[in-house]
């Protein structure tokens, strides 16, 4: 896949620095279409922020974003909407006390020609894409504070595949859920691939994500240790540049790499 | 109707379970808290109509009760937005104090001057600038809150200080008076009501309404074959809204005219005055529909526009918000726009009231609009609250009050009982959310 000419998302030399401390430093990381990419590392390797620059959370301080091999500016969460880029945030970011339709369009509702809320269109549309994504969903006229931890969640990603997009973040998309529902969640990434969308899955649990990813970049201390195709490394070698930094033949190592003694 | 055969229900296996109570209300689809409100208001009424030996339910002190709690309404109405999204307002009586001293100033010295007495454009524009003076104070405070960061608890307890001094400021001190003739209607009293024929057609329009609205969103959830409530319920809905509706405008049609009014209109209108006195129905009052048709609006805004889903979806989770594109800092700053704008709709019914614009006009009743909507169910850590039910909580606050004055409760003790009821509303309520989760 690494030989397709353009790639979706490119992230290049990207710096970013809180109060003197650096985040995260001279990182370059690429995501092609169709492609599942595992950013791994420990809490506060840097990974999140990375990210963060990406869906518009975080401005950088250097480096350069390329959306299909065109600068792209991206300085909030709307600039990056405008991309096809929509983010499932680790904490579940949905409104807790309106219901599933409402979450499904916030920032974004269908009006009617009077400029009300059409909200028999919505919950129609929700209706119909949740019953795609999750068909025993029913409780729509709830608040989402009501639901499980793996309906939140699929009203996370209903959320983010009823607005076309292409470029999918997702941090830490199973930490909430319990082993059946990280099976579902398994399999609609495995849908969504299907259908071309590019997917970041950002996690601190190798084994999460290992199965479903086609490639895994690595960070610690704010730097990309290397990158390598799933199938060149095993979970062991990963595990290796995720707690010691050192790169294995496998894996193309980036600036953060364990200088070899 | 003819989908009456068709009807079904999400919660069919779960309704043979439960008992008829709990399915008449699942059913129906009635917020049982505000049905709890609304019970808790007839308690209140009935205590006090025992209590003062059947002075407190007459159409006298209920028409008079619900134009005392007219300005109050109004501003909660606002104050339920703001308090949804985890901010505070504590400003409120000093913009109604101010803008009330713009208006009042406006109507009684500038414009005069300028238009000559008695002009009929005066009561419109001294309106229009206190609502512009409100709005413009309500953005600065929102400016001040959202872009510069600073608490909505600071800006508005300076806003508290800085309005109410800047009220003395615009007439060193002096109560300005007689408001503008027309100006006056917005207070109520005989004249400033509708009458018993106007009344009736009010109410017989909004019955039409409510049940053109229950079959409108009836025929929508069909169009897309979502589940709909039983027939039934639908019919109770709409008999109950409608016989409230009417019920109102009995009350405030069987309040008639005082004598002296009444016979100075005989004379004036060369009317003989009949042997049993001339019944002339007030009707109405002018604030009322003021607060009324605030409510509608309000609620229109914070149920059915885009900007009313966000002030929610902010108060519920600001981050989310946010992140969902919400420019959530314009948000807070119309909210705040919006409530300076409520106060100053407020200033009005109360000048007009008064019949002057006075320094201490609106004092504590910030305190009032925040207990109103904490009452009507508004919770403090946001995300939660209704129009409907922080006017109800101002009812019931003007409720207390009123009947107290009627049993001749003291001053001091007032505020100690509704005080005491504030707290222990607002305990209630969170028994209640703890229980129904």
């Amino acid at each position: 896949m690494t030989d397709q000419p353009t790639p979706l998302v490119e992230m290049k030399n990207i710096s970013i620095a809180f109060g003197g401390i650096h985040a995260v430093e001279d990182a370059s990381i690429d995501l092609y279409p169709g492609e599942v990419v595992a950013l791994l590392g420990h809490n506060g390797a840097g990974k999140s922020t990375l990210i963060k620059i990406l869906s518009g959370a975080y401005r950088r301080d250097a480096g350069d974003i390329l959306i299909n091999g065109e600068p792209a500016e991206i300085k909030n969460p709307r600039d990056a909407k405008h991309y096809g880029i929509e983010t499932i945030y680790q904490t579940l970011a949905v409104a807790d006390n309106v219901d599933a339709a409402a979450n499904l369009y916030l920032g974004r509702e269908l009006q009617t020609p009077w400029g009300t809320l059409d909200d028999v269109a919505m919950e129609a549309n929700a209706r119909e894409v949740m019953g795609r994504l999750n068909p025993n969903f029913k409780r729509f006229k709830e608040p989402v504070k009501a639901l499980s931890g793996g309906q939140r969640q699929s009203v996370a990603i209903a959320r983010a595949i009823l607005f076309d997009a292409r470029i999918l973040i997702m941090d830490e998309p199973t930490a909430a859920l319990g082993p059946q529902e990280t099976a579902q969640v398994g399999d609609l990434i495995k849908q969504l691939k299907r259908e071309g969308i590019g997917i970041f899955l950002i996690s601190h649990d190798i084994h999460d994500v290992f199965d479903l990813a086609d490639r895994v970049f690595v960070m610690k201390n704010g730097q990309v240790v290397g990158h390598a195709r799933t199938q060149d490394v095993t979970k062991d070698e990963v595990l290796g540049m995720i707690i010691l930094g050192k790169c294995p033949p496998g894996a193309t190592p980036g600036p953060g790499a364990m200088v070899a003694a | 109707m003819a989908d009456t055969m068709q009807t079904t229900t999400t919660t069919t296996p779960r309704q043979a379970e439960t008992n008829p109570v709990t399915r008449f209300f699942r059913a129906t689809e009635v917020d049982t808290r505000l049905l709890g409100m609304i019970a808790a208001l007839l308690i209140i009424w009935v205590g006090f109509h025992i209590l003062t030996d059947g002075l407190f339910l007459t159409p006298r002190n209920l028409w008079n009760l619900t134009v005392q709690t007219s300005s109050v309404a109004v501003m909660a109405t606002g104050m339920v937005l703001v308090i949804v999204t985890r901010n505070i307002d504590l400003s409120v009586g000093s913009i109604l104090g101010f803008t009330g001293m713009i208006m009042g100033v406006m109507q009684a010295q500038i414009l005069p001057e300028l238009l000559g007495f008695g002009h009929p454009a005066i009561w419109a524009l001294a309106l229009l600038s206190g609502l512009a003076v409100g709005a413009m104070v309500g953005t600065l405070h929102g400016v001040i809150i959202a872009f510069l960061g600073v608490p909505s608890f600071i800006v508005t307890l300076g806003g508290l200080l800085v309005w109410r001094g800047a009220t003395w400021f615009v007439t060193s001190g002096q109560t300005v008076a007689p408001m503008d003739p027309t100006f006056r209607l917005m207070g109520g009293g005989t004249s400033g009501s509708i009458g018993a024929g106007w009344s009736w057609v009010l109410g017989l329009a909004a019955c039409a309404a409510l049940i053109a609205a229950i079959v409108n969103a009836r025929r929508q959830r069909k169009r897309f074959a979502f589940p709909r409530k039983p027939v039934w319920a639908e019919y109770v809905i709409g008999a109950i809204g409608c016989l409230t509706v009417l019920g109102v405008v009995l009350v405030a049609n069987s309040y008639y005219w005082p004598t002296a009014i009444a016979r100075r209109y005989a004379e004036a209108n060369s009317i003989a005055w009949p042997e049993g006195g001339l019944l002339i129905s007030h009707g109405i009052a002018v604030p009322v529909l003021i607060a009324i048709g605030v409510g509608i609006v309000m609620t229109f805004i914070a149920t059915r526009l885009r900007f009313g889903r966000y002030v929610f979806a902010i108060g519920g989770n600001p981050e989310a918000a946010e992140l969902a594109g919400i420019k959530t800092r314009w948000v807070t700053v119309r909210i705040f726009a919006l409530m300076g704008m409520l106060a100053a709709i407020a200033a009005a019914i109360s000048t007009a009231r008064l019949n002057a614009a006075t320094n201490a006009q609106g004092e504590l009743d910030e305190l009032y609009t925040i207990a109103a909507a904490v009452i009507g169910g508004t919770s403090l850590s946001g995300g939660m609250g209704t129009i409907a039910g922080a006017m109800l909580g101002a009812l019931v606050m003007q409720s207390l009050q009123s009947g107290m004055v009627l049993l001749g409760i003291d001053t001091p003790l007032q505020r100690i009982v509704v005080g005491a009821v504030l707290v222990l509303a607002v305990w209630l309520d969170t028994v209640y959310r703890a229980r129904a989760k």
